[in-house]
């Protein structure tokens, strides 16, 4: 019985900007055959409230990601960096206390 | 990669196969992470049980919310207006829509939705049995809404905090709207209250039967000694309790988390002039909680309702409604599967952050 979905069904990643001023955001995905159809799965399962301005859909094998096995190289890049911070230099401010 | 791969299309944030040479280090990270109450997420390493527990609690709460959509769907109909009927219809999208936001967290994991509805449809994977009983007349979808929806909020409320991410982000859109059912069953349920007395006396025969389910049903079986029960199948709620517990899955017991609701809902009956049909309801000044009928395994069971006419109706009714949709599944892979002219019509849906149409 779910052979046919199997085949036939994508699934898509579904990204909303929810109001003006806002980057679009990732808030879930959806199955589907195309692109349409996934607009209008997105457009019923992710905007039945709010004030909605736009949605993507991306093909979710479409995403190019980074694999847990290469993490730590990968993204080292932000490690022992601290210099990258405000806080690590001079106050500008006698006194001044960092929050961060 | 083409949708042909052996184990079905997978969600972009499902996890990546492949060795996995530090097992017992990446144990140990995980129950860091978990320890320090940080998300788990779908590409990291977790354990196999951990995964197996989400996914079975998952797929059943997906198979909640759509199998949960009948009772009060049998009413959109008879609604006894067109404000109602609005709601009504709104409210059952909803649950329609906490199904799939459900069953695409489940998809993070590693399986497809396909076959976990297939596993609904066989029997193998279970639904609240709550929804195994009838919604007899229009005050029962006042009732559900109210109390029904009322448990599933605060059994869900501490979900938003779970520790895998996918599940947690789906429950937090999930008690959001759910705060509306609520609301929306106890706003029925008062007006037929300040009606007619027959409207009254409807009101209070669905809180009569529909009291049970919620109690008993929506929080699972009873997992400590509270309940008054030492029955070895207790014991065996309790390890599973810990178990999920000790993993951020869940944060309290079945039993802490019945207390609660009775504790809500007991003032919110009095304010409906309504009565709950557990003669052991009282306050209970020492303990600071509501006093009530303990739900022991016997009482859980007796409410089951497994293998009933309705029980089975349901299940009926869900693999009808998967047979009947199958042509609409055929023409839309047929439309997808048809043959284009290269350099047809340009793409519309060109999604660049200083294009217009973005």
């Amino acid at each position: 019985m779910s052979q046919d979905q199997q085949t036939t069904t994508t699934s898509w990643e579904v990204f909303l900007r929810p109001r003006r001023g806002l980057a679009h955001q990732h808030v879930g995905s959806v199955r589907a055959t195309d692109p349409d159809m996934a607009l209008a799965h997105a457009r019923d399962l992710y905007t039945r409230r709010g004030d909605p301005l736009s949605l993507w859909v991306v093909r979710s094998d479409g995403v190019h990601a980074a694999s847990p096995a290469e993490r730590d190289p990968f993204f080292s890049n932000a490690r022992h960096k601290p210099y990258r911070y405000p806080e690590h230099f001079a106050p500008l401010t006698r006194g001044e206390q960092d929050d961060a | 990669m083409s949708a042909t791969a052996p184990t079905g299309p997978r969600a972009a944030d499902a996890p990546a196969d492949g060795g996995a040479p530090q097992e017992a280090e990446r144990a140990a990270e995980f129950e860091a992470l978990v320890a320090a109450g940080e998300s788990v997420e779908p590409r990291d390493w977790m354990p196999d049980g951990y995964r197996r527990m989400l996914i079975r609690q998952i797929a059943q709460h997906a198979h909640s919310e759509i199998i949960g959509m009948q009772p009060e769907g049998g009413w959109l109909t008879r609604a006894p207006s067109l404000h109602r009927k609005s709601v009504l219809i709104a409210k059952v999208q909803d649950e329609a829509g906490h199904g799939l936001y459900l069953y695409s967290a489940a998809e993070t994991l590693g399986v497809d939705r396909a076959d976990l509805l297939d596993a609904l449809h066989r029997g193998q994977q279970r639904y609240a049995a709550t929804f195994n009983h009838p919604a007899l007349t229009w005050a029962d979808t006042g009732a559900i809404a109210w109390l029904t929806d009322g448990a599933a909020v605060t059994n869900q409320a501490p979900l938003c905090r779970t520790s895998y991410g996918p599940y947690a982000r789906a429950m937090r859109r999930i008690c959001q709207e759910e705060a509306f059912h609520v609301r929306l069953g106890f706003d029925m349920l008062l007006a037929l209250c300040e009606g007619t007395p027959e409207q009254r006396a409807m009101a209070q025969d669905a809180v009569d039967r529909w009291w049970l389910p919620a109690v008993a049903l929506m929080f699972g079986p009873p997992d400590t000694e509270t309940a008054g029960t030492r029955e070895p199948a207790a014991a065996l709620g309790a390890a599973v309790s810990r178990r999920a517990i000790a993993w951020g899955i869940k944060h309290h017991t079945n039993d802490e988390l019945r207390q609660r609701f009775v504790d809500h809902v007991v003032p919110q009956a009095e304010q409906l002039g309504l009565t709950l049909p557990d003669p052991g309801i009282r306050w209970n000044d020492e303990r600071g909680h509501y006093d009530f009928g303990p739900i022991d395994w016997e009482v859980y069971r007796g409410s089951l309702e497994e293998d009933s006419h309705t029980a089975r109706r349901r299940i009926a009714h869900r693999v009808a409604a998967h047979r009947d949709g199958a042509w609409v599944r055929e023409a839309a892979a047929a439309y997808a599967e048809r043959p284009t002219a290269p350099d047809a019509a340009p793409d519309r849906t060109t999604a660049g952050e200083g294009k217009p149409t973005g």
